[in-house]
């Protein structure tokens, strides 16, 4: 039965897609009317994309845009295989983790011609450099900040995070905030997106997660250590839930149950949390801590032309529209940080209640979020290393030693 | 002659009713696995092209760690999944009478199997939470302070292999219900003037009579059980996320592993040799089990 049904399901398949198959377009001539397709992972973003294909469209009549949203979950899967067969969408979505691999297997397009890069911030155009040559716009930016809990400040009269506070008030807060018998922590050490915690404190202690060149990881560094260390120890003292507590239930989760008072998250967690019921009239945002020195991680999503789409003439028009200054206008209204200068006013009036000039203040002191040419298989080898020096089965820096081997071992493999 | 230009006729009928069944196996099964056996000699760009690596994949597979622990897990995963079998038979065998409402509780026992995989393992993933879960409310009732089931290390890979015998046991119970079923009722009037009572019966004539089902049973779950990935990308996730937690080198599977190399970090002639081995080590289980049925099945 069970083979009769796979058998069927896959004749199924292979109907819908011949079915497909037959259902292209044979549009090809140049004034013609060309439709592009734009890949992106975020619901919440859908609107303003579609908002911003439609106003592209009333400049440019020839051309409509088809906005296809892939969750995240499934993005990067679906966007790979569609390379492979050749298939990519004209324009998408691309991020600081995989875009060395789509540029040099030649996936994505150059930029057809110069365009003023300096508009944007610098970390952000060094990140989506490739070989010396620019590929796709800067669409926006983020940069991370400590949400924290007012009401739980409040009930322990604690006052809120000065702006220049270091480590040690962080610590300090956190431990005064920690109350077991309510099962309150002051914050957690988060070990699922590094971007917002260890990339953060590595650069905050003066260490580095890859030099400069690519070629050698920076985990066997003691000041890399010292910054993975501070996570670690905040565990040990119980300030933050253990391993296993924010495996079933992730530190986001906690905060907007205010079972933690302090989140260290991104910018663009001010819609989730001006939304949400619990946080909403609850939080603020103070600038990460100092360590060493004061650094937080910039990351920001690029729009890229894929380097076989049919139209890459249109394709690259509509990328140019979207790193304009208009199109950041539209987007700063509704979506995330702007990546285009001085657009940035009306992401942050939009919750005047909120601190989040802080946000924009971080990017003179930001890092770039460290990539190489196949992060992903080490991000694995960092989970799988660190996640034993997080649950306290192996001491941080021995950890953190075998990690580098590892990362060496794979860089030396791209 | 004309026998038997009937002969070739038919044949050619039986060819014809056959073709769209074998087309589907050979283009959708046949081909990617001889395809698979090839690539599994090579090494694969991030998108496509591949180049001949000889043995190169086998032999780092032979000494990566992971793979030795996807296959501790994924065997003993399998070998505690077969107390599903014993389970079905006594169900079956309790909803094998006449009562009330027994087609409601053949439909509850079935549930689980019509049930997306990913929305069972969802809930299930709310049940074992180590703070709000329902599980660890109901043991802190009694006094018990239960573990973090799908993060903890030791308690894992149990806590999948009762997802797995949860959801598996309906459709086993059906196969069982049906093979007993078909044991004639006569035997049992015999057995009952002979003097036997209901246990007896059951150790004599049900239990051997339900031996090929069985052996059917087992054949098919184990072969699912090695197969095992979604629950793993539900309870745990894949990639870097999956690592995050302490407790996935138990949770880990052969096909999971599969799904990290081929699909996360771009290693499509690695994940090809590791799915040849699951292979390898699936046909040679088929194969023992189809030995030793000799020894325990009966035929009637």
């Amino acid at each position: 039965m069970r083979t009769f049904m796979r058998i069927g399901t896959a004749l199924l398949a292979a109907g819908l897609t011949l079915s497909a198959c037959s259902g292209g377009d044979d549009s090809a001539g140049e004034s013609e009317n060309v439709t592009l397709t734009y890949a992106v992972w975020d619901q919440n973003q859908k609107a303003a994309m579609q908002d911003l294909a439609a106003d592209f469209t009333r400049t440019h009549p020839a051309i409509t845009v088809d906005v296809q949203l892939t969750p995240w979950e499934g993005y990067w899967t679906k966007l790979k295989a569609a390379a492979t067969g050749g298939a990519a969408p004209d324009v998408f979505w691309m991020n600081g983790p995989n875009f060395q691999l789509y540029a040099a297997n030649g996936v994505i397009a150059p930029n057809a011609e110069p365009v003023d890069m300096s508009v944007y911030p610098k970390a952000l155009v060094d990140l989506y450099t490739y070989d010396g040559k620019n590929f796709g716009l800067p669409k926006d930016m983020d940069t991370v900040g400590v949400w924290y809990n007012k009401k739980l400040f409040d009930a322990k009269k604690v006052p809120y995070p000065e702006d220049d506070w270091t480590w040690a008030d962080f610590q300090d807060t956190a431990a005064e905030l920690t109350d077991p018998k309510a099962g309150v922590f002051g914050t957690a050490a988060s070990l699922s997106s590094f971007q917002e915690y260890q990339y953060d404190t590595i650069a905050q202690a003066g260490g580095f997660v890859i030099s400069p060149d690519g070629k050698r990881s920076g985990y066997d560094d003691p000041k890399t250590v010292a910054g993975l260390k501070f996570w670690t120890d905040l565990i040990a003292n119980k300030h933050s839930p253990d391993l296993k507590t924010m495996t079933d239930t992730v530190p986001l989760q906690l905060f907007e149950a205010g079972k933690i008072a302090m989140y260290w998250g991104g910018s663009w967690n001010a819609a989730e949390f001006t939304g949400n019921d619990y946080t909403k009239g609850k939080v603020d945002v103070a600038p990460l801590p100092r360590g060493e020195k004061q650094a937080t991680v910039i990351h920001g999503v690029a729009n890229v032309v894929g380097a076989k789409s049919e139209h890459p003439q249109q394709a690259w028009e509509f990328v140019k529209y979207l790193g304009s200054k208009p199109a950041a206008e539209i987007l700063g209204k509704k979506g995330p940080i702007p990546a285009y200068a001085g657009t940035q006013t009306d992401w942050v009036k939009a919750h005047p209640d909120l601190k989040l000039q802080t946000f924009l203040d971080a990017v003179d002191y930001a890092v770039p979020y460290p990539v190489s040419k196949n992060t992903a298989a080490w991000n694995e080898a960092e989970l799988a290393h660190l996640s034993k020096a997080w649950s306290g089965e192996q001491p941080v820096d021995q950890a953190a030693t075998e990690l580098a081997a590892t990362m060496n071992n794979l860089l030396a493999k791209e | 002659m004309t026998r038997r230009r009937d002969r070739i006729t038919e044949a050619l009928w039986a060819y014809a009713f056959l073709a769209p069944l074998a087309l589907g196996l050979g283009v959708f099964y046949l081909w990617p696995v001889l395809q698979t056996a090839y690539f599994s000699f090579t090494e694969w760009g991030a998108f496509g092209g591949h180049e001949w690596s000889g043995t190169a994949n086998y032999v780092r597979l032979l000494h990566d760690p992971e793979v030795g622990r996807a296959l501790t897990n994924t065997i003993s995963y399998t070998a505690l999944g077969l107390v599903s079998i014993p389970l079905a038979i006594v169900f079956a065998a309790l909803l094998n009478r006449r009562m009330r409402g027994v087609g409601v509780y053949r439909t509850l026992f079935f549930l689980p199997v019509v049930t997306m995989p990913v929305a069972v393992a969802m809930v299930w993933r709310w049940l074992y939470n180590g703070d709000y879960g329902l599980i660890n409310y109901l043991l802190s009732l009694v006094g018990i302070g239960g573990p973090n089931w799908i993060a903890d290390p030791g308690t894992a890979l149990f806590a999948l292999v009762v997802i797995g015998v949860w959801s598996s046991l309906g459709y086993n119970l059906i196969i069982f219900l049906a093979g007993m079923q078909a044991i004639p009722a006569d035997y049992y009037e015999a057995a009952a003037l002979d003097g036997a009572g209901p246990v007896r019966q059951f150790a004599r004539i049900t239990l051997p009579l339900l031996s090929p089902t069985a052996f059917f049973v087992s054949v098919i779950s184990v072969i699912g059980s090695l197969q095992l990935f979604d629950l793993v990308f539900v309870i745990a996730g894949s990639g870097a996320s999956a690592r995050a937690n302490p407790a996935y080198p138990r949770l880990q599977t052969v096909v999971a592993l599969f799904y990290d190399r081929a699909f996360v970090t771009n290693e499509r002639g690695y994940a090809a040799a590791i799915v040849m081995v699951l292979l390898l080590i699936i046909a040679a289980l088929t194969l023992v089990q189809f030995r030793l049925q000799r020894r325990w099945v009966h035929y009637a």
